[in-house]
């Protein structure tokens, strides 16, 4: 089958240059306002973000392939570099190259668009094969706290992650607006919008601590601020890139802004027990890869879910 | 032929290896010497670090860098001796000395008087994964004899969990990468041991790494 980026997304995807441009220039100007202010890390977080886009940009246009191994390539990303921080036993180092070896695996059921395979593989073919290699190995010691870090791991960065990839493979005709790659812009955009809108509402708002023992910057009022903003972004994109009607548009922004929330802090609270501020330092002014796609480990399986459910 | 190979080997293998497979986390780099003669001194878990420590330089310095390495161990055949003498480009010192012989570090005080950057492990073998070992006193010897020479230390952690001693299957980690200040020599081996060991145990307690075990 041929895969042709539908013109929506190719609009959608210049008007993300469109935001990266205002956010260059408008860095440009604070600095020229006034210079002695230290704003390293907003410089940094910006051409971060043009590298990102750039990258995506590329992938989704290419061709589907492309995009499918693109998604495969961040999962291993994360993968190494959840592996990197969490602590790891020396006898797991063979069972990690498996875990590895999952990605490929997962990514080529999402290609093939063998929906019953997707689903299962993870939960429970790895799920049940990972442990039995550890028992091969034979080191007991800890190995409850290992096989768990294990399939926490995979299951949100390789599995969670690989539904944005699935949403690529989905029949173009159930979304004849902008096809699958209008859906996976649609959830990334909002995802990745609705982290900025909960900063900005909880650095202007922001009184209430929501949940304090683990992150303790956010706010009530950042969170429905992001809330209420997410959702209206979405019922404002839903009919350009997605089959979903309003009410439907409605509980997806609803959906990803909750389930965003709950996905970062979920990856702070990963990073609290290990005493690590950033998960890592790929992506200069953001941290890690898994500071950036914490989110998206929620809102890819919840989204792809709830599409799935009403449209396919 | 051969400088081309190791131009391939080390700017488009190795580089690219680096990046993908394992990913670094380099602290201080603006600490790395930008010129010869330089003496790099690192701990060593894996055959990768010498490959992490050529990847920090820019190309341009290939033709200077030599990792300073066992003859015993990397000259065993024919075949390996020309991969490790031309590709890698080690600088082969004998690890055992007999009565009589020459110096055995001649070859690196030949190679730094000439301006090269010498990569130089001096916990002799590569320990177990992810320990610290005390350095053997060598080290403190070239620098002696190399007075003027910055003697950098480097600090790796994550090498040895991707390829440990004993191991062939590499397993991707992200490795860091901790540069300290060049150390003077101060006139005195045995001080400057202690003081190389110690700079050693501060860059290592830069990062938070959970043990290994």
């Amino acid at each position: 089958m041929q895969f042709e980026v539908a013109p929506n997304v190719l609009i959608a995807l210049g008007g993300l240059y469109i935001i990266l441009i205002i956010a260059s220039v408008g860095a440009a100007l604070l600095r020229w306002r006034s210079p002695e202010t230290e704003r390293t890390e907003l410089v940094q977080r910006i051409r971060s973000w043009w590298i990102i886009v750039t990258l995506f940009t590329a992938a989704m246009v290419m061709s589907r392939t492309v995009a499918v191994v693109f998604f495969a390539f961040v999962s291993f990303l994360a993968l190494k570099e959840y592996f990197s921080i969490v602590p790891t036993r020396r006898a797991d180092r063979r069972v990690l190259f498996w875990a590895y070896l999952a990605i490929p695996v997962q990514y080529y059921w999402v290609a093939q668009a063998w929906y019953g395979m997707f689903i299962i593989f993870i939960p429970v073919y790895v799920f049940l094969l990972l442990p039995l290699r550890m028992v091969t190995i034979g080191e007991t010691k800890e190995f409850l706290r290992a096989a768990g870090t294990l399939h926490w791991g995979i299951m949100t960065l390789v599995f969670g992650i690989s539904h944005i990839a699935y949403l690529l493979v989905l029949p173009e005709p159930k979304n004849p607006a902008a096809g699958g790659a209008g859906l996976v812009f649609f959830l990334m955009f909002l995802t990745q919008f609705n982290d900025v809108a909960q900063y900005l509402w909880g650095k202007k708002l922001g009184r209430h601590k929501i949940i304090p023992n683990v992150s303790p910057n956010k706010t009530w009022e950042g969170f429905l601020g992001g809330v209420a903003t997410t959702t209206l972004l979405s019922i404002l994109l839903a009919t350009w890139l997605t089959p979903l009607r309003v009410e439907a548009a409605a509980a997806a922004g609803l959906l990803i802004s909750v389930a965003g929330f709950i996905g970062d802090v979920t990856i702070s609270a990963l990073k609290r027990d290990i005493g690590l501020k950033d998960s890592g330092s790929m992506l200069p002014g953001h941290g890690g890869i898994l500071d950036r796609i914490d989110s998206l480990t929620y809102t890819a399986p919840l989204f792809f879910h709830f599409v799935y459910y009403l449209y396919y | 032929m051969a400088s081309l190979l190791r131009l391939l080997f080390y700017g488009v293998f190795i580089r690219s290896m680096v990046l993908i497979v394992l990913g670094l986390h380099v602290r201080h780099r603006e600490r790395l010497p930008r010129g010869g003669p330089a003496i790099i001194v690192a701990n060593h878990n894996s055959h990768l670090d010498t490959m992490v420590l050529m990847s920090l330089f820019p190309l341009r310095l290939l033709p200077k860098l030599h990792p300073v390495a066992a003859m015993d161990y990397f000259m065993t055949s024919r075949l390996f001796s020309w991969f490790t003498l031309k590709v890698v480009g080690i600088l082969p010192i004998k690890r055992t000395v007999a009565r009589g012989d020459d110096n055995p570090l001649a070859p690196c005080n030949k190679a730094l008087a000439e301006g090269q950057m010498l990569i130089v492990f001096p916990e002799g073998s590569r320990g177990e994964p992810e320990q610290l070992q005390s350095f053997k006193g060598g080290i403190a010897r070239l620098a002696e004899s190399n007075p003027a020479v910055p003697v950098v230390p480097v600090f790796l952690h994550g090498l040895g969990k991707a390829l440990p001693k004993g191991e062939t299957l590499l397993v991707p980690f992200f490795c860091d990468i901790i540069i300290g200040e060049p150390l003077a020599w101060r006139g005195e081996r045995r001080s400057y041991m202690r003081q190389l060991d110690e700079r050693m145990k501060q860059l290592a307690e830069e990062g938070s790494f959970p043990a290994w075990e």
